[in-house]
């Protein structure tokens, strides 16, 4: 079963501007070997990081279809860091992984432990009745 | 890694993949290596073949071809072994015997269909190494198919491998103490990649039917081999019952049509003959299973050719049979239908209640859409929306998902007309 795993980031603690390059290094270091371990483990399918909150850009179309961008939301909450789409055999192996992501470690070593969002992914067309 | 030859060609290479490899297996032992070395040998076949012809003995040449890969391989290994200085005392076991060894008859697709499906590996690694050992598929080709990168699925397949190996599964038939369930745990992953087969090309990913097919094809193969296990026959007719409505299943844009709505005339009379002459031949055997039983109730589907000449009380007595061998919650739900239709909804809802609290059916959407359906058949209309919402909200495939909301929508807009 397939689950997208979103990793959302407090706009607080989680600002990786702010860390000493030791823990910055820590952190990607952690993400790449937990990328590395999820292939050999042969669950995964995609992931991405995303650009920063900053960036992100709103979009709606107007009357006639063409978009209307919305500003910039620096100030939120809790933003979209990043996201993985596993493949695995259990939703008991799906909270395992994303427990793992959530304590990556942040400043001091310490780990985020920051909120994890698991959705499964809908399959395609039926099973046989 | 896709390999690009004609249909003839391509069926060949498939078919001689188990034997080829059992055959190496037989001289040089390392499963892992020699199945690497057998994949090697289908791409150059591949490659060649179209170019050059077939040769005579396919067979032969493909063991010839996967017989040098391996003896290439020892030596690598052995000058690898010399060079990180580990003295190299190991006796030359890995050496090859004689050609004699290798009976050009000799068949081991069972054999390495038991090693494939054996119950150390996770089911999705069973999987993909029995496509690939035994079917012949590709990494490519098995990677695309479940939908996940090459590289993933390469992945599943190495580690499937070296369970297998750390595990010291010999390489022959299970004892006769250890057969049935081995037996069953092959037929399991075989039913796996059959309903792994989608019903339609849908979206990116075409490949996917042949899953079906491949399954049926690889069932065959246990069949003509084991042709006196009543379950391998079962298995095998189930198969061809419920592959035979293929083409009514799915609408033209992959929407989910119901057993209720097929139109008859475009299910596979010829396959269903077939299935219903196994099944009729394999029954009266006794040692009655699941399987046999499960594609006995898909002929007595598959016979009618009208919905409605499909005899319900038949199918009742089936699913009694099959839910005192099998505790499967499944198999109470479709016991609930086939009484429903026998005695009643109100009949079927009272055994759903049964279910309530099994915890296998706890956050799916099956029970709540049996439910909606006899609710509704009950003239429960408020009760049958809130089931097919809920059904809905639970489902995690699409068309089925979206059966569900039409359903709901359906019942919504009825319960509008009505008068208050």
């Amino acid at each position: 079963m397939k689950y997208m795993m979103m990793m959302n980031a407090p706009g607080g603690p989680y600002r990786i501007f702010d860390w000493s390059k030791k823990d910055v290094e820590a952190h990607m270091a952690f993400m790449h070997s937990f990328n590395k371990d999820l292939t050999e483990a042969g669950e995964f399918v995609l992931g991405e990081g995303l650009s920063g909150p900053d960036q992100a850009k709103r979009v709606r179309a107007d009357e006639k279809g063409a978009p209307i961008t919305d500003g910039v939301f620096p100030e939120s909450k809790e933003f979209l860091a990043g996201f993985w789409i596993i493949d695995v055999e259990s939703p008991e192996r799906a909270y395992e992984l994303a427990a793992k992501v959530s304590a990556a470690p942040g400043p001091g070593g310490k780990p985020l432990n920051m909120p994890i969002e698991l959705r499964q992914v809908m399959s395609g067309p039926p099973p046989k009745e | 890694m896709t390999r690009s030859l004609d249909v003839r060609a391509e069926h060949l290479l498939r078919d001689l993949t188990p034997q080829v490899l059992g055959a190496v297996i037989r001289r040089f032992h390392d499963f892992a290596a020699c199945e690497d070395a057998v994949q090697e040998a289908l791409l150059v076949a591949a490659d060649r073949w179209p170019r050059e012809g077939l040769p005579d003995h396919p067979r032969a040449w493909l063991i010839r071809v996967a017989s040098r890969r391996m003896v290439d391989h020892f030596r690598n290994e052995e000058a690898r072994a010399r060079r990180e200085a580990v003295v190299a005392e190991q006796s030359p076991q890995h050496a090859a015997p004689a050609d004699a060894a290798v009976d050009p008859e000799h068949d081991d697709s069972v054999v390495l269909l038991f090693m494939c499906c054996h119950r150390a590996l996770t089911t999705a690694s069973a999987i993909a190494l029995t496509l690939r050992a035994v079917g012949g598929l590709t990494t490519a080709e098995i990677a695309n198919a479940f939908m996940v990168p090459e590289a993933t699925m390469a992945q599943r397949i190495s580690r499937a491998k070296q369970t297998i190996k750390d595990s010291g599964v010999p390489f022959e038939l299970p004892s006769d103490r250890e057969r049935g369930e081995r037996l069953s745990a092959v037929l399991h992953v075989l039913y796996l990649i059959f309903n792994e087969g989608y019903t339609s090309s849908f979206g990116p990913n075409l490949h996917r039917e042949e899953l079906s097919s491949e399954a049926i094809r690889l069932a065959r193969i246990v069949h003509d081999q084991l042709a006196e296990e009543p379950e391998v026959a079962g298995l095998l007719a189930l198969m061809l019952l419920t592959d035979a409505r293929r083409a009514a299943r799915t609408g033209s844009t992959g929407e989910l049509i119901p057993l209720n709505e097929q139109d008859r005339t475009l299910w596979d009379r010829d396959q269903i003959a077939k299935g219903v002459a196994l099944v009729s031949a394999t029954l009266p055997k006794g040692a009655v299973g699941p399987y046999q039983l499960q594609a006995a109730i898909a002929a007595v589907h598959d016979e009618a050719e009208r919905v409605e000449d499909t005899d319900w009380p038949q199918i009742l007595a089936l699913y009694g049979v099959l839910k005192r061998m099998n505790d499967n919650p499944m198999v109470v739900l479709n016991h609930a239908i086939a009484t429903a239709m026998v005695h009643g909804p109100g009949a079927g809802l009272e055994l759903l209640e049964s279910l309530d609290r099994d915890k296998r059916l706890h956050g799916r959407h099956r029970l709540d859409a049996v439910r909606a359906h006899l609710l509704e058949l009950a003239g429960d209309v408020e009760g049958a929306l809130e089931r097919y919402e809920t059904a809905a909200r639970l489902a995690t495939n699409i068309p089925e998902r979206d059966y569900l909301l039409k359903q709901a929508a359906r019942v919504r807009q009825e319960r509008g007309r009505r008068p208050v």
